[in-house]
């Protein structure tokens, strides 16, 4: 199925002709007077203040609220008008707003027919600009803006994360005595938690899928270019109130906020329960946007078996992302109305039930798992036929594992709680379903094998990280059977076996491949090189330190350490010391790649070749840097991308252009790095 | 085997890969189950111990050959068939193979075998385990004999036990913020921090909490059931060794979850007899302070003094037992 | 820019980033914790019983959170109230606990707390009458229990009248309505244990536990003993 019947005027040539007018719309998207990222702070703080002073006013007579000293209303105000400040700051609502009321923005009108310039430019100088450095601190309609500023973003969680990762593990030095207070080991255990969780379920959706997307299937913009713009601030406006859990004295449930220990903590759970329901928004924005793009703004040509495999990967987490996220949100409301104004939903002698949260939690969690590990399997099949120079083995069986995945990971939910006292004929079931996953997750493993057969495989940064995926997501995977086993799943249920298996998927898995994923493709998306010393410095580091601190807790986990303790038999301190070692050198890896990262992009940064890796991608056939239209020509796809080292092969593009040919390294063809 | 005939110069890859797969699978999974597999955690101090130390290492043996065998392969692809010229992508080689409809078949069929094999292998397990040792529930579908008329005797309070009568031990084990203690209905419902448990008998735990959600994770016996607040959840294991055990808590339950724990012990029949009578008799006087013995109690949702729920009542719809209701209007 | 400039900017941001970090350790994860631990060790003779005095009050009356309900310790040495629940004490040595129980009492929640376990004779005194059961459903039942899981020790303290004048911030003085409550426990060899009130006692939270419960420094602490 070809859709360019469907959308004629998309494959006309775009001409540079500037809109008619111009004027007044011109001048309102640049200045330090205009929205960008500091007035949105500013808004955000004026949000703050009047949220709470106004929950305050209406509900200082509370006993409840009295008693505590605290005013969880105020609280929770407080943090509604914060994004909403932070949203009107940044000027998300200018539009939205103008339409409200009636107003069109003025370069639409300038013209009857759709143009390019409508359909990002136009927008993009009303919103925010075109061109320049300030575009990146503003609310900017590119995707590929977008995309960059999903990386400082997804990046910005990352790290805060790791910092508190590092704080857990040195609590974990010692059995007995304590750096941090027991409370305060929670908190920083939760907050640890929910951040990397919150981060994990964008780091690739967001910045690679937000930016490649669009240029994999041919297309000018995402379907939606402000609900993607919107899905980006929104996920920082989460970022900010998340963080906000810790100045409020955090929250003691863990990632999971089980309920009623949820209902009973203190005002930093608000922040919590908002923060998911924020970071909710934006996952629902973002899958939403990225389902409708894939499915209606694939270039003419691009069938359902030319899709490139990343796109298929995003395809299955976008899916998931707009089905599973709005249970979440719901129980994140239930549980607000429970803190603000004592409703019972989770609260069992008020006639709620404390099986509703975890129903609704898991209901949405166990998708969000795999939320977390398809993007990965996406990158990994995108990459490995480059550096192997050979054609994906088995597309479609790739293809239908991610789809298997993505449908039975709505089925399995309930494993994750085996012993909690549900009914038990539900265990047999359950435990079918979750090892039935294994299935599609196995062709992942299939399509990586056949694909290295007898190949030329070249080992660089990309290749090696992609391979390190396959070696974690190994121990994950096959760590997870035993989980899914109910006899063995009381031995391991809620314990550091646990923790180390999902580790080695999020983190071996997701996190690796989104590193594979940085390396491969920040040439394109910056015009610059890594490089690639201090890359295999990191590689090697992180892989070592990553498996150094978490292979020995599946033996914490097995001799009996529970999740989440500050306390543990003294016969464990060797295997946490170990771990704990080995996860500071871990962040010192990380430590690396931030070198590498400011020194190679921003400090000296040498200019990328068009295509370094030689890839024969639809992503690679641009100009460096992309234009803002992507594409001249639409491009008419004749054929799918992984037709490596086969002599005769069609080319994977008409361009429109008889001369073009697909670029290649050292061609360099075109164009300077950013300014 | 399968797409080997494009080039026969080649070496024959894939058999020399399962030749050395084979070996070093059989070797492996033969030392893991006679050197490691009877030493894996939780030991065998109780029957759902044993079972589930030969669950897990059925599976072990299992997973070996699949680790074994990727590991495997991908180590002989990076050795036998990475790029011999640096930084110089083209020209290339190898199979230029899409697929193979064969190798895709048979990589189907054999992971869709394996996981039924273990899925039901698991039910298996499950059902003659008595669960496993895992919480069922109020309603456990699969109990060992003796377990339901000693069930319906506790309730009563006409429930008895005593040494070489093959019965079945009921104990309560009530989760509350943030201690562990245990009930014995068939000795007059008294309650112990301490929890002690008779050698050779079926020992049916009753978890239950009087607040928020907690796991009773008792290790060396291979226990676990969560402990929500109104619910009862019934977890069956018979006990085989004497022996002290911990009791830890495995669901995060709020700021002292990690000092959650206490240490158990096994006796043997005669021992329990006159630890749990002599216990009944020092207890009498605290005894008779408690609720009547009940699966499960409504705590008060209010804190000792003042309220999260305004009204400060419990429900009125409640018909269970109450610890902290015999308050004098306060 | 110049790639000095560069440099300086991504240096630059980087101490930024430290001094967050830094912020961050110092104020937002280490709320609340004491500037320093009440020291009880050589406060006696070497093997003779340490005297530790301390004070429940319902609500604390200063610092951030005035409505919490906390214990306070007098200083050994001067003498003075002081708001901090970490204690160092000598190792293998009788410590003579006195406590004045300030606040209001209500019926356990489980009357298992009601019982005095771990304590020298197994015993406390109330007012000077010793007992090992408090019957919370009785009188004016139990405020708070002094506890050291690890080495099991558990002692109700016993409440006052709510009716009466019940002191309304601490520190509270001997006027106000108390129940003088002792009774002594051994310390084990060194390390550190942690010691709770297992009374949900945090007001306008679910099950009493959160707020002052949940939070080190109010209702429970630690004790570091020392050899």
């Amino acid at each position: 199925m070809t859709l360019s019947a469907e959308r004629p005027n998309e494959v006309e040539v775009y001409s540079h002709v500037p809109p008619a007018s111009t004027g007044a719309t011109r001048k309102k998207g640049r200045g330090w007077l205009s929205q960008h990222v500091g007035t949105a702070i500013v808004a955000g703080f004026l949000g703050y203040i009047f949220g709470h002073w106004l929950g305050n006013m209406i509900s200082s007579g509370y006993t409840v609220e009295v008693n505590t000293g605290q005013n969880s209303i105020a609280d929770l105000l407080a943090l509604v008008f914060m994004v909403l400040g932070w949203l009107i700051g940044i000027g998300a609502l200018n539009y939205p707003l103008a339409k409200l009321v009636g107003r069109e923005p003025s370069s639409s009108t300038s013209s009857s027919a759709p143009t390019l310039e409508d359909d990002v430019g136009g927008e993009a100088k009303v919103d925010g600009e075109l061109e320049g450095w300030s575009r990146y601190f503003r609310y900017n309609l590119d995707h590929k803006v977008v995309g960059l500023q999903y990386v400082v973003a997804v990046l910005m969680f990352l790290f805060t994360g790791g910092l508190l990762a590092m704080a857990i593990r040195t609590e974990l030095l010692n059995p007995t005595t304590h750096v941090f207070s027991a409370d305060t080991y929670i908190k920083i255990v939760s907050e640890h938690g929910t951040i990397m969780m919150m981060m994990a379920s964008s780091v690739v959706v967001g910045p690679l899928g937000n930016y490649f997307v669009p240029l994999m299937i041919g297309a000018r913009r995402m379907a939606f270019p402000r609900i993607e713009a919107f899905s980006l601030w929104v996920f920082v406006a989460g970022y900010m109130v998340i963080f906000s859990a810790l100045p409020f004295g955090g929250f003691p449930t863990g990632w999971t906020g089980y309920a009623p220990l949820q209902t009973q903590a203190g005002p930093g759970m608000v922040s919590y329960l908002f923060g998911f329901f924020v970071i909710g928004l934006g996952m629902m924005a973002a899958g939403f946007n990225l389902l409708v793009t894939i499915i209606n703004y694939r270039a003419p040509g691009m069938t359902w078996s030319r899709v490139p495999v990343f796109v298929w990967s995003i395809l299955a987490t976008a899916a998931l992302l707009t089905l599973a996220t709005p249970v979440l949100a719901a129980g994140g409301l239930f549980g607000l109305l429970d803190k603000t104004v004592q409703t019972a939903f989770y609260v069992t002698e008020h006639g709620g039930s404390s099986f509703l949260w975890q129903n609704l939690f898991w209901f949405f969690g166990h998708p969000e798992v795999y939320i977390m590990a398809l993007p990965g399997f996406g990158i990994v099949g995108e990459i490995i036929p480059v550096f192997c120079r050979k054609p994906l083995f088995a597309y479609r069986i790739a293809a239908a594992g991610m789809i298997g995945v993505a449908l039975l990971s709505f089925f399995v939910w309930q494993h994750h709680l085996f012993q909690s006292g549900i009914d038990p004929d539900m265990r047999p079931l359950f435990m079918l379903t979750t090892e039935l996953i294994s299935i599609p997750t196995g062709f992942i493993f299939l399509v990586g094998m056949g694909t290295l057969y007898r190949a030329k495989i070249r080992f660089e940064v990309p290749m090696l990280f992609c391979m390190a995926v396959y070696f974690n997501f190994l121990i994950g995977g096959v760590s997870g059977v035993f989980l899914s086993d109910v006899p063995v799943n009381v031995t391991v249920h809620g314990g550091f076996f646990v923790l180390s298996h999902f580790h080695y998927t999020i983190m071996g898995g997701l996190i690796f491949a989104f590193m594979a994923g940085l390396y491969f493709w920040l040439p394109k998306m910056t015009g610059r090189e890594m490089n690639k010393k201090l890359g295999l410095w990191h590689f090697w580091t992180m892989f070592v330190f990553f498996n150094l601190t978490f292979f020995p807790m599946f033996f914490i986990g097995l001799l009996g350490q529970p999740r989440r303790v500050f306390t543990y038999a003294k016969n464990l301190q060797a295997l946490n010391d170990f771990s704990s070692v080995s996860a500071f050198l871990l962040g010192l890896s990380f430590v690396i790649f931030v070198v590498n990262l400011m020194w190679s992009q921003f400090i000296k940064p040498k200019k990328a070749a068009a295509n370094p890796w030689d890839s024969l991608g639809l992503e690679w056939q641009t100009a460096t840097p992309i234009p803002p239209h992507n594409f001249d020509r639409i491009p008419v796809i004749m054929t799918d991308p992984y037709h490596y080292s086969e002599e005769g092969a069609p080319a994977l593009a008409y361009f429109g252009e008889d001369d073009h040919v697909p670029v290649r390294s050292g061609s360099s063809t075109s164009g300077d790095g950013p300014a | 085997m399968t797409w080997e005939n494009s080039d026969t110069t080649d070496p024959h890859h894939l058999r020399r890969i399962t030749v050395i797969w084979l070996v070093l699978s059989i070797v492996l999974d033969l030392l893991y189950w006679f050197l490691v597999g009877p030493h894996v955690p939780p030991g065998r101090m109780t029957s759902t111990a044993k079972a589930d130390q030969f669950d897990f290492n059925v599976l072990f043996v299992i997973a070996l050959p699949v680790l074994v065998g990727i590991w495997e392969y991908m180590a002989y692809s990076i050795f036998a068939w990475g790029s011999k010229r640096k930084g110089v992508p083209e020209p290339v080689g190898g199979p230029t193979a899409a697929g193979n409809k064969k190798t895709e078949v048979t990589w189907i069929v054999i992971t869709s075998v394996v996981v039924l094999l273990l899925a039901a292998f698991g039910t298996f397990s499950v059902v003659t385990g008595h669960g496993s040792g895992g919480g069922e529930g109020p309603n456990p579908l699969w109990s060992p004999a003796g377990s339901v008329k000693a069930e319906t005797a506790a309730l009563a309070g006409t429930g008895s036990w005593a040494p070489n009568t093959g019965a079945v031990l009921p104990v309560q084990v009530i989760g509350q913020q943030w201690k562990w203690t245990y009930r014995y209905p068939t000795f007059g419902g008294f309650e112990s921090s301490q929890l002690v448990v008779p050698n050779n008998t079926e020992i049916e735990f009753n978890v239950t909490s009087l607040d928020v959600i907690h796991s009773f994770w008792a290790y060396q016996l291979e226990v676990k059931a969560d402990a929500n607040p109104q619910q009862n959840n019934v977890a069956f294991t018979k006990t085989e060794q004497l022996g002290p055990f911990v009791v830890r808590c495995s669901e995060l339950c709020g700021i002292w979850h990690g000092a959650m724990f206490n240490y158990g012990k096994v006796v043997s029949q005669s021992a329990f007899m006159t630890w749990a009578n002599q216990t009944e008799t020092a207890n009498a006087a605290n005894t008779s302070n408690l609720p009547p013995f009940a699966w499960t109690y409504v705590p008060d949702a209010n804190g000792a003094s003042g309220g999260y729920y305004p009204d400060g009542k419990l429900t009125p719809y409640s018909t269970v037992e109450t610890y902290g209701s015999k308050q004098p209007g306060s | 820019m110049s790639m000095g400039g560069r440099l300086a900017t991504v240096l630059g941001l980087f101490l930024v980033a430290v001094g967050l970090v830094v912020w961050g350790v110092a104020t937002l994860l280490t709320p609340g914790v004491p500037g320093g631990v009440v020291n009880f060790t050589n406060t006696q003779a070497a093997g003779q019983p340490v005297n530790l005095t301390v004070q429940t009050v319902g609500a604390i009356g200063f610092g951030s959170h005035p409505t919490w309900v906390s214990y306070l310790v007098k200083d050994p040495r001067t003498g003075q109230w002081i708001h901090d629940t970490s204690w160092k004490l000598p190792a293998n040595t009788v410590i003579n606990m006195t406590v004045l129980q300030f606040d209001s009492g209500s019926p356990l929640r489980n009357q298992e707390w009601g019982q005095v376990q771990g304590t020298v004779n197994g015993a406390a005194t109330l007012n000077g009458k010793s007992f090992s059961v408090y019957n919370s459903n009785t009188g004016n039942g139990v405020g708070h229990t002094f506890a050291i899981p690890q080495l099991n020790v558990s002692v109700p303290l016993v409440g006052v009248n709510s009716n009466a004048n019940v002191c309304g911030a601490g520190p509270c003085q001997l006027s106000s309505p108390h129940n003088v409550e002792t009774f002594s426990f051994k310390t084990p060899g060194p390390g550190t244990y942690n010691w709770q009130c297992f009374v949900p006692c945090a007001l306008g939270y679910l099950f009493g536990n959160g707020g002052a419960m949940s939070t080190q420094n109010y209702m429970g602490g630690e004790l570091e003993v020392v050899g």
